[in-house]
C-alpha cells in the first residue's frame, strides 16, 4: 500500500487539525517532538517519505487513546501500522527493546521446520484433553522467562493460572504442542510478510485442532485473532478473553470464590480496552470476588493510560515517564495490588519499578497481579 | 551431490579467542574452513540478538567464545557473558533448537591448536546435524 491508498483507507483526509489527538496522546505528553497531528499533517502536505523514514512513527503506541477522541473518524493507530510496512521497507525499524531478540524470535518461528518444546513447563498438575473443543492459547509466555528473569516477571504463572481456573471449571482444554507467535508485534511493527506467515500457520493447525473456542489469557493475541486474523485467514471459530469466559461463568453462577480481603485497582490493557472495548468483564470478575473492594484510577476504561510500550518497540525515557505516571495514579487510590488482564503491561510496570528512581521523586512501587492469579487464588489454587 | 558443508558464526573476543584464531593461522593449524569470525572487543557484549540473528540470516551453527575467568580483559566479562548463554540456551530449547548448534567456549590467546581443535568438532558435530531449520526459511526469501 502507498501513503495515499492508506490516507484513504483510514480516513485521514477527515482530519481537522483539531489536536484533540495530541493532547490526549500518551507520548506526546512527555516527548514534545512527538504529535499525532503533525503526523498526519505530514502525510496530507505530502512529505510521505520523511515521515516514513523518521523514528518517530515508530513511538506511537497505537493505544486508541486518540481514536476515541478524534472527532472525524480518523484511524490514526491503523494509518500508523500501515506507515510502518513503508518504513520497514525504507529500513527504519524503529528502536527494538531487549535489542531485538524478541523480533528475532518472532521471525524464526516463521521457519516451517522447527519442532518447538514449548509445553515443558506443563506439570501434572493440570488437566489437558486432546479431545477438548476449547483451546487455550500459551502464547509467547514460554520464551519470557530468560528475557525477563531480572525483573523477577513470570509469564508462565499467567498461563498456569489460567489453565487451573479452566479446570476448576471443569473444563480440560487442548494446547497445541507446536502453536507460533501470533504475530501481534510483527504487524504492528510493519513486518507484515512475517505476521502473514504466523498467521497462515497458526491457522491452518486450528483448523487441524478442530475447536470450537479459543481462551486467551494475553490481550493482545486476543486482538490479533478478533480483529486481524480474519482479514487474512479463516479462522472459523470463537475467540474469548479469560476474562470474558469467567465473568459469562459468573453470571449462570457455577463459580465459587473464596474470601481475599483486598483493596484493588485495575488497568485496562490498551488491547482489550479501548481496541475491544471490554471493560465490564473483567471488572465483573473482581466485584465477584468477596472481599475485594475495587477502586478506580483517575484515568479508566476508555480513558486509561497505556503502560508506556507497545510491539517492544521504541522504548525509551518517555515510556518510564508514562508509566511511572500510571504507577503513581495507582498508588494514589490507595490500593495494595494493582490487576491487569495482559502480561505485557506487567513487564512493562515491573520492569518501571525495577529501577529505584531518584532520591526526592521515588518510583511508586505497587504489586501487580494478572487477573487469571488473582481468580485461580480466589477459586482456591494454592500459591 | 556436495557433501553438506555447514556455515559457523564464530564471536570471538579481541585479547583471547581472536588472537588464538590469529596464532592458528601463523602457526599453519589446518581447521575447516566452513568459520566466519566476528570480532568483538569482549565475549560479554555479544547479546542474543546477535545469536539468533546469525540463524535467521542461515548460519548452522554459532560459537561465541573470549577469555577464561580469570584472563578477561575487562575483569568479569565471561562471567556475564555465560549468564547471557544460560538465557539464550532456554530461548533455542524452546525454539527447539539442537543444543549442539549453539557453543560457547573459552579459548586463550596462546591456545591456537584449541581454537582448531573447537572448530574441528563444531563443523564434524554439524555435518551429523545437517542443515540448520530456519534455513527453509532463508532460502525462500533468497
Amino acid at each position: 500500500m502507498n501513503l495515499d491508498t492508506i490516507i484513504q483507507e483510514t480516513k485521514t483526509y477527515n482530519c481537522l487539525e483539531c489536536g484533540k489527538c495530541t493532547s490526549v496522546c500518551p507520548v506526546a505528553k512527555y516527548d514534545s517532538s512527538f504529535s499525532p497531528r503533525a503526523i498526519i499533517e505530514e502525510a496530507l502536505l505530502g512529505f510521505g517519505d520523511e515521515l516514513t523514514s523518521d523514528r518517530e512513527l515508530f513511538s506511537c503506541l497505537t493505544c486508541y487513546n486518540c481514536r476515541n477522541k478524534c472527532p472525524c473518524d480518523v484511524e490514526f493507530p491503523l494509518f500508523v501500522r500501515e506507515a510502518r510496512v513503508i518504513a520497514q521497507g525504507n529500513g527504519q525499524y524503529g528502536i527494538c527493546a531487549h535489542s531485538g531478540q524478541l523480533q528475532s524470535l518472532v521471525r524464526l518461528m516463521t521457519s516451517p521446520d522447527i519442532k518447538q518444546k514449548r509445553l515443558e513447563w506443563l506439570s501434572d498438575k493440570y488437566r489437558i484433553s486432546d479431545q477438548s473443543d476449547v483451546l487455550f492459547w500459551v502464547g509467547c509466555a514460554p520464551y519470557f522467562r530468560p528475557i525477563f528473569q531480572d525483573i523477577e516477571f513470570r509469564a508462565l504463572d499467567i498461563t498456569e493460572a489460567s489453565l487451573k481456573v479452566l479446570n476448576l471449571l471443569a473444563i480440560e482444554p487442548k494446547l497445541l504442542p507446536n502453536e507460533k507467535c501470533c504475530g501481534h508485534d510483527a504487524l504492528w511493527t510493519g513486518d507484515v510478510g512475517t505476521f502473514k506467515k504466523l498467521a497462515q500457520y497458526n491457522a491452518a493447525q486450528i483448523k487441524e485442532a478442530g475447536v470450537k473456542k479459543i481462551v486467551f489469557s494475553c490481550s493482545e493475541g486476543y486482538r490479533t485473532f478478533k480483529l486481524d486474523y480474519p482479514k487474512y485467514v479463516d479462522l472459523n471459530c470463537e475467540v474469548q478473553h479469560i476474562s470474558e469466559f469467567l465473568a459469562e461463568k459468573i453470571e449462570k453462577g457455577g463459580v465459587k470464590f473464596k474470601e481475599i480481603k483486598k483493596k484493588v485497582t485495575y488497568q485496562d490493557p490498551c488491547r482489550l480496552g479501548r481496541h475491544l472495548g471490554i471493560y465490564d468483564a473483567p471488572r465483573k470478575v473482581l466485584q465477584s470476588i468477596p472481599g475485594i473492594e475495587l477502586v478506580e484510577m483517575e484515568h479508566n476504561r476508555t480513558e486509561s493510560t497505556c503502560c508506556g510500550t507497545s510491539a517492544f518497540t521504541n522504548c525509551e525515557s518517555y515510556s518510564n515517564m508514562i508509566r511511572k505516571e500510571r504507577l503513581s495514579e495507582a498508588k494514589a487510590t490507595g490500593a495494595e495490588l494493582l490487576i491487569t488482564a495482559c502480561p505485557k503491561c506487567q513487564t512493562h510496570f515491573r520492569c518501571a519499578m525495577v529501577d529505584k528512581g531518584e532520591e526526592h521523586r521515588p518510583i511508586p512501587k505497587i504489586e501487580i497481579m494478572d487477573l487469571a492469579n488473582l481468580a485461580a487464588i480466589a477459586m482456591g489454587d494454592k500459591q | 551431490m556436495a557433501e553438506f558443508e555447514p556455515l559457523i558464526i564464530a564471536f570471538c573476543c579481541n585479547w583471547c579467542t581472536y588472537a588464538a584464531a590469529d596464532l592458528a593461522g601463523t602457526s599453519r593449524i589446518r581447521y575447516p574452513a566452513n568459520v566466519r569470525i566476528v570480532r568483538v572487543m569482549c565475549s560479554s557484549m555479544v547479546n542474543p540478538f546477535y545469536v539468533l540473528k546469525a540463524f535467521e540470516g542461515g548460519a548452522d551453527g554459532v560459537l561465541v567464545a573470549g577469555c577464561h575467568q580469570v584472563d578477561c580483559h575487562y575483569i568479569d566479562g565471561p562471567e556475564k557473558c555465560d549468564s547471557m548463554v544460560e538465557g539464550l540456551r532456554e530461548m533455542l530449547h524452546v525454539l527447539g533448537l539442537d543444543d549442539e548448534r549453539f557453543r560457547r567456549e573459552m579459548v586463550s590467546a596462546s591456545e591456537g591448536v584449541i581454537f582448531a581443535q573447537v572448530i574441528r568438532d563444531m563443523v564434524q558435530q554439524l555435518k551429523r546435524l545437517g542443515p540448520s531449520p530456519f534455513k527453509t526459511k532463508t532460502e525462500a526469501l533468497a
